[in-house]
C-alpha cells in the first residue's frame, strides 16, 4: 500500500489562518495587522522558468515559503523505458537541463556504458571533458547573467550572452546544434572535432580570461551586488550536506566537495585544476555572494581544464567498437554520478536484457538542490527571495524532468 | 510671451496656450529620451538596439506611441474602476504642475510664482498618490507592494530633496527660481555647485558643501524618479512590473510620460538651483533668452543622459537599504552641509 499523504505535495493547509497582529500608530489608533498569502510564479519573471512559490508573508518579510513544482513536468524516466534503444535515451536526457545539456548526456552515456562494460577510446574522454566544461562555462554564464537580472542590473546579462554564444558557435561547429546537442553517444561521439575547432577553441580561452576580471568588476565587486547578496540565505554546511545539496551551492557552503575528484571519472584524475570553495569573504559562508562567486572561480577552473586537454588531446577513433543493439544482462544495474554544472547528477539504470531500459531514475541536482530554499529563505525579504531563488540556479527543465 | 498675448488678445487662450506649450515641449522630449535611453542602454551592452524603423530606428519612439495609444484598455474585473482610472491622471497632474515653475528661458516660465522651489516639492508629493492609488486600485497583491514600496520610498526622498533646496535658497536669497538662476548668470564660476557669485574666499569655502550637496540632490532625484538603484515600486524582478503590472494601453503610456516628465523635472530643478538653469556657461558668450532655452534643455539632457547611465550599471537596492541610504547617509549629511554653509553665510 502507498501512503497517500507522501503523495500529497507539500502546500498550506486549506484552512491556513493568516495570522494577525494589532500596532498602534503615533495617535494612539490601533489598525489590524494580517499576513498575506501570495503567489510568486509560475509567470513571475523571476522564477527563472515556472517554478511557483507560495508565499506567506508579513510585510515583505516571509514567514513561510513553499515550492511547487511540476509545470514542465515531460516523464522524462517513463519515456526511457519505452525508447527501443538505449542510445534514444540521450535527445531526453539533453532536454532535462537544457542549460548544460552537453552534462546531461555525458551522465547517461556513462551510466549506460559503466552497464555494458564498455571502454571508450582516450580520444573520446579528453572530447568529452572539452565539450563538459564549455558547457560548463556556458551554463554558469547563463546563472550569473540572470543572477544580475534578479539584482537588478540588467546589463551583465547581455554580457554573458555574447560570451555564451561564443561557445555555443563552437558547440555549433562541432555537431550543428546549440542547445540539445545529442554529441555524447554511448560508446562514443557522432561526429569527430572539426578541423578548426581546436584553435578556435583555444582563441576562446585566451578571450574569456580577460572578459571574466570585466564580469567581475562589473557585478561580483558592485558595491550595491555585495550588500544585496552578502549574508542573505546563508546556507550552513551542516543543513546543505543535510539536504543533500551539491554543486556549486555545496561549495559556496565551504564543502570542498567535487566528483570530479572525489569520485573520478573520465580524465579528470589527470589534469590539474582546484574546486572552488565559498571562504565567505564579503560576509558569512554559505550566502548567496558566495555561491556567486564559487559560480565565477569554477569557470575559471574549466578554462585551466580545457586548456590542459586541448594540449593533451590524443589521436584516435571517436566511436568504440559496440554492438548495433545494445543488450545489457538481465538485472543488470548502476548508478553512476557525475559533476554537471547544477551539481551530482546520477542516473539509476535498472536492465531486463531487452534492448530498453526497464527503469531509469534521474538524480537532477537543481531538484534537490531546490528543496532546500524553503529552509533559507524563512525570514528574508521578497527582494532577497528572489535573489536566494537566483543563487540556487535551478533550471526547471530538470526539477521537473 | 508677449507675442502670444498680442496676437490672442483673449487671457483665457493666452493662458491655455501658455499651459499646454510645456505638454507639447514633454511629448517631443518623451520620444526623444525614450530613443536616447533604447540606444545608450543598447550600447552600453554591446548590441545596436532597433534599426529598422528609419535610419537607426528614429521612428520606433513613435511608433512604439501609436502602438501603446491603440492597444485594448484593459481594467480588471475586481479592479476600484473609479481610483484605477484617476490614478494614471493624478500621476500625470503632479509632473505637469511642476513645469508650471520651470524657468525655461529668462522671458519663459509658466508662472514666475515667488514660492517656485516650495512648489515644486508640494506638487512633486502628487505623484505619490496617484502611484500609491494605482497600486491599491489594481486589486493585485504585487502591484499593493509597488504602490506601499513607492510611497515609503518618495516621503524619504522627499526630505534630502527639500533640504538641498532649502540649502540653495539659503545661498541665493530667494525661493523664486527665475530668481534663482538669475542669481548664477554670468559663467560657469557664478553656479552655485561651485559656490555662487560670491568673494573668492567664501565661495571656496563653500564649494566643498555645495558639491556634496549638488551630489545629494543628484542621488535623491532618481530615488524620486524611481530608477535604478532605486526602481523598487516597479522592480521587474521582484514585483513583476510593480504598481502598473495591470495597466495597459493609454493608461499605462501615461504612467510612462509621467515617468519621463518627471524625469526631466528632477534634472530641471537641479540645474536651475546648481548649475545655473538658463545661463549660458560662457558669460555672455551664446546668452539670451533664445540660447537660454537652449542651454536649459541640454543641460537637462545631459543630466538625464546620466540618470540613463546609471541604470543600466547598477544593480538595485533592497527596501531596508534603500530607507538606510536616506535616513542615515543622506539626511544626517546634509543636515552637516546646512550647518557649514549656514555659518559660512553668516560669516
Amino acid at each position: 500500500m502507498i501512503d497517500q499523504t507522501m503523495l500529497q505535495p507539500p502546500t498550506l493547509p486549506t484552512n491556513y489562518t493568516v495570522k494577525q497582529g494589532h500596532i498602534k500608530t503615533s495617535t494612539g489608533k490601533t489598525i489590524r495587522t494580517e499576513e498575506m498569502i501570495i503567489n510568486m510564479g509560475p509567470q513571475h519573471p523571476s522564477t527563472h522558468g515556472v517554478l511557483r512559490l507560495e508565499i506567506v508573508v508579513d510585510g515583505e518579510i516571509i514567514v513561510d515559503c513553499i515550492p511547487h513544482i511540476g509545470y514542465l513536468h515531460r516523464c522524462f524516466e517513463k519515456h526511457c523505458e519505452h525508447m527501443t534503444n538505449y542510445q534514444m535515451v540521450i535527445p531526453y536526457a539533453d532536454r532535462m537541463d537544457y542549460c548544460s545539456a552537453m552534462t546531461n548526456e555525458w551522465a547517461f552515456a556513462l551510466a549506460a556504458e559503466r552497464l555494458l562494460k564498455i571502454e571508450v577510446p582516450e580520444r573520446v574522454e579528453y572530447i568529452r571533458v572539452i565539450m563538459a566544461e564549455l558547457q560548463r562555462i556556458a551554463s554558469h554564464l547563463i546563472a550569473v547573467g540572470t543572477y544580475g537580472i534578479d539584482s537588478g542590473a540588467f546589463t551583465p546579462f547581455l554580457y554573458t550572452f555574447i560570451d555564451r554564444e561564443k561557445i555555443l558557435d563552437l558547440f555549433e561547429m562541432t555537431c550543428g546544434a546549440r542547445l540539445l546537442y545529442n554529441y555524447i553517444w554511448i560508446g562514443g561521439l557522432s561526429h569527430d572535432l572539426p578541423p578548426k575547432f581546436i584553435e578556435q577553441a583555444k582563441d576562446f580561452v585566451e578571450y574569456f580570461r580577460p572578459r571574466l576580471k570585466m564580469l567581475n568588476d562589473l557585478l561580483s565587486y558592485n558595491e550595491i551586488f555585495v550588500k544585496r547578496t552578502a549574508n542573505v540565505g546563508v546556507l550552513p554546511k551542516d543543513v546543505a550536506i543535510n539536504y543533500a545539496v551539491s554543486g556549486p551551492q555545496l561549495r559556496g557552503s565551504g564543502v570542498n566537495w567535487d566528483l570530479r575528484r572525489d569520485d573520478p571519472y573520465s580524465i579528470y584524475h589527470k589534469l590539474e585544476w582546484e574546486p572552488q570553495v565559498g571562504k565567505g569573504e564579503m560576509g558569512t559562508v554559505g550566502d548567496c555572494w558566495d555561491r556567486h562567486i564559487v559560480r565565477m572561480h569554477e569557470m575559471e577552473q574549466c578554462l585551466n581544464i580545457i586548456e590542459q586537454a586541448l594540449a593533451g588531446l590524443p589521436e584516435g577513433n571517436v566511436k568504440a567498437a559496440i554492438p548495433k543493439r545494445i543488450r545489457p544482462e538481465k538485472d543488470a544495474e548502476i548508478y553512476v554520478r557525475t559533476e554537471s554544472s547544477r551539481g551530482e547528477l546520477g542516473f539509476y539504470i535498472v536492465s531486463d536484457g531487452t534492448a530498453s531500459p526497464f527503469r531509469v531514475k534521474a538524480r537532477g541536482p537543481a531538484f534537490v538542490n531546490l528543496s532546500v530554499l524553503p529552509e533559507i529563505a524563512k525570514g528574508a525579504m521578497i527582494a532577497d527571495l528572489v535573489l536566494i531563488a537566483g543563487s540556487i540556479d535551478i533550471v526547471l527543465g530538470e526539477v521537473d524532468r | 510671451m508677449e507675442i502670444i498675448q498680442k496676437l490672442f488678445a483673449n487671457e483665457l487662450i493666452v493662458s491655455i496656450l501658455l499651459s499646454l506649450l510645456p505638454l507639447v515641449f514633454i511629448i517631443a522630449y518623451a520620444l526623444v529620451v525614450l530613443y536616447t535611453e533604447m540606444k545608450v542602454a543598447a550600447h552600453i551592452q554591446d548590441r545596436v538596439a532597433y534599426m529598422r524603423t528609419g535610419w537607426h530606428g528614429l521612428l520606433q519612439p513613435i511608433a512604439d506611441m501609436l502602438k501603446l495609444l491603440q492597444k485594448e484598455d484593459i481594467i480588471p474585473d475586481k479592479a476600484d474602476k473609479l481610483l484605477f482610472r484617476l490614478a494614471p491622471i493624478i500621476a500625470f497632474v503632479g509632473t505637469y504642475a511642476a513645469y508650471a515653475v520651470l524657468p525655461f528661458s529668462s522671458i519663459y516660465i509658466g508662472s514666475n510664482i515667488n514660492l517656485g522651489a516650495f512648489f515644486l516639492v508640494a506638487v512633486g508629493s502628487l505623484v505619490v498618490v496617484g502611484i500609491l492609488m494605482a497600486g491599491w486600485a489594481s486589486n493585485n497583491k504585487w502591484s499593493l507592494f509597488g504602490g506601499v514600496r513607492s510611497a515609503a520610498q518618495m516621503i524619504s526622498y522627499e526630505i534630502p530633496t527639500a533640504i538641498a533646496i532649502i540649502i540653495v535658497v539659503m545661498i541665493t536669497g530667494s525661493l523664486n527660481l527665475q530668481d534663482v538662476t538669475k542669481f548664477q548668470d554670468g559663467g560657469i564660476g557664478n553656479w552655485v555647485v561651485f559656490g555662487g557669485p560670491s568673494p573668492w574666499l567664501q565661495k571656496l569655502m563653500l564649494m566643498p558643501f555645495t558639491i556634496i550637496t549638488f551630489f545629494i540632490l543628484f542621488v535623491s532625484s532618481i530615488a524620486e524618479v524611481n530608477r535604478t538603484p532605486f526602481d523598487l515600486p516597479e522592480a521587474e524582478s521582484e514585483l513583476v512590473q510593480g504598481f502598473n503590472t495591470e495597466y495597459s494601453g493609454m493608461r499605462f503610456a501615461m504612467f510612462y510620460l509621467s515617468e519621463y516628465a518627471n524625469l526631466f523635472t528632477v534634472s530641471a530643478v537641479g540645474i536651475a538651483l546648481f548649475l545655473g538653469g538658463w545661463s549660458s556657461p560662457f558669460g555672455t558668450f551664446m546668452s539670451g533668452p533664445v540660447w537660454g532655452i537652449f542651454w536649459f534643455v541640454a543641460k537637462a539632457y545631459i543630466f538625464v543622459l546620466v540618470q540613463i547611465w546609471v541604470r543600466w550599471t547598477l544593480p538595485r537596492l533592497r527596501v531596508d537599504q534603500l530607507m538606510y541610504v536616506s535616513w542615515k547617509v543622506l539626511t544626517p549629511w546634509l543636515f552637516v552641509c546646512l550647518l557649514s554653509v549656514g555659518l559660512i553665510l553668516v560669516l
